[in-house]
């Protein structure tokens, strides 16, 4: 049986977890509305980049001269897979959602004998590989410097990754993050971006473009651009999801510390009221005594 | 006929502008050409330079870094890699971008040295106009 003083300091200590558990709540939601605002704000451009390079794709795809980041090197040995995660905890199963997909695709990739290169975005995506594939990780991101997410931070992955890809170092790309569906869920994808490829084939057939320079060099100029772009997506759409599940997770666990606090406190009274009764029989008791 | 068209210019951050125009005044990666409303399906690449938006006697200037423009008989979009209004755009900027070209320069191969060259000269072009 605790002491009143115990469950005094228990309770205590619970309210003060309770206070920063919400104030991270709400500056999760703040932040939030900014990641979904940015996020919101790329789409065009994403959306538009998509769509015409859908139109170009399709025309040069049977091309034999087509650029290799759009063919492919004609292999698919070697996967490098970029993995983006958050760079702090706290986010319920945010960080381990991604990492789980990205073991299960490593899982089998290797089962199938693929060579598997993993590059990791985000610290706390590295901590949880490191102790299964530390010999896959061949390099690491680091975002904790970043404030605000900007285009030149995806574009200085993207020139990594094609730099390495250009090298030879790897066939196929794909990119591990978290789509925001909703502040309850989010998804995490996998989405290949070497080879690249289009879902939307958009009105191909609509609208006969002229092209300066020629179509295929227009795409091979585009292409590595796309890919920034879709690295930029990514990253935005990880961490408006990253806020989202911070912020969920931490709704409960305010409403499980206020749970908390309920019952130690009617313990507490319980406790208390028992002591007070053992006061009084024994003063009763001692009157009845003398 | 109409004369006036949709014009957007949008970058990997946000969308830019989204307004009407009378002409659209784009540095293409062959040579500066200006779009009217009716202009005929065109794509092109962009090089650095001043993207100008004319709408009637009004008019805006862009610096563009690089990216495309679509061009349609009713719209104009222009998808520029890095965008700020010309009055915005500063000679620091720029000589980072001419620095981060003449390292791209160094760093390329045959095939791209062409291209990287011809990007460094266009940056020192555009500081040299600002």
């Amino acid at each position: 049986m605790p002491s009143l003083k115990d469950l005094k300091i228990r309770i205590d200590s619970i309210k003060s977890t309770r206070k920063i558990t919400k104030a991270m709540q709400m500056v999760a939601a703040a932040k939030l509305r900014k990641a979904q605002d940015a996020a919101e704000a790329a789409r065009p451009y994403a959306d538009r980049m998509d769509a015409v390079l859908g139109n170009l794709a399709s025309a040069a795809a049977n091309s034999p001269t087509a650029p290799t980041l759009l063919r492919g090197t004609g292999s698919d040995n070697v996967h490098l897979l970029v993995v983006a995660t958050a760079e702090r905890g706290l986010c319920g199963g945010f960080n381990s959602s991604i990492v789980k997909l990205a073991r299960t695709h490593i899982a089998k990739l290797l089962g199938e004998g693929k060579t598997v290169k993993v590059i990791t975005v985000g610290k706390k995506g590295r901590e949880q590989l490191r102790r299964d594939y530390s010999a896959h990780l061949i390099d690491h991101v680091d975002m904790s410097g970043v404030k605000k997410l900007g285009y030149a931070d995806a574009q200085a992955i993207a020139r990594d990754i094609l730099g390495r890809f250009d090298a030879g170092e790897f066939d196929v790309a794909t990119l591990f993050f978290s789509r925001f569906e909703s502040v309850i869920s989010q998804k995490p994808t996998a989405l290949q971006v070497i080879p690249a490829v289009f879902e939307g084939e958009g009105d191909a057939a609509g609208t006969n473009y002229e092209y300066e320079p020629e179509e295929e060099a227009i795409l091979a100029d585009l292409l590595p651009r796309s890919i920034a772009t879709q690295i930029f997506t990514g990253l935005l759409e990880n961490a408006a999801s990253e806020q989202g599940a911070r912020m969920s997770a931490m709704d409960n666990a305010t409403r499980n510390a206020g749970e908390m606090i309920d019952k130690l406190t009617i313990e507490f009274n319980r406790t208390r009221q028992a002591v007070i009764t053992n006061e009084l029989i024994e003063i009763i008791s001692g009157a009845e005594a003398l | 006929m109409a004369n006036t068209m949709q014009f957007d210019l949008v970058s990997p951050e946000r969308a830019l502008a989204s307004q009407e125009a009378t002409a659209v005044q784009i540095p293409g990666i062959t040579g500066d050409l200006t779009a009217m409303p009716n202009h005929a399906p065109f794509l092109t690449t962009l090089r650095p330079g001043v993207l100008e938006v004319h709408n009637g006697s009004a008019s805006e200037a862009f610096v563009v870094t690089g990216g495309f423009a679509e061009i349609s008989e009713t719209s104009v979009s222009v998808l520029a890699e890095q965008a700020v209004p010309k009055a915005d755009a500063s000679a620091e900027m720029l000589a980072q971008l001419t620095a981060d070209a003449e390292a791209l320069l160094e760093a390329a191969g045959d095939e791209n040295r062409a291209a990287a060259a011809q990007r460094v000269n266009d940056l020192k072009v555009l500081a040299a106009q600002l």
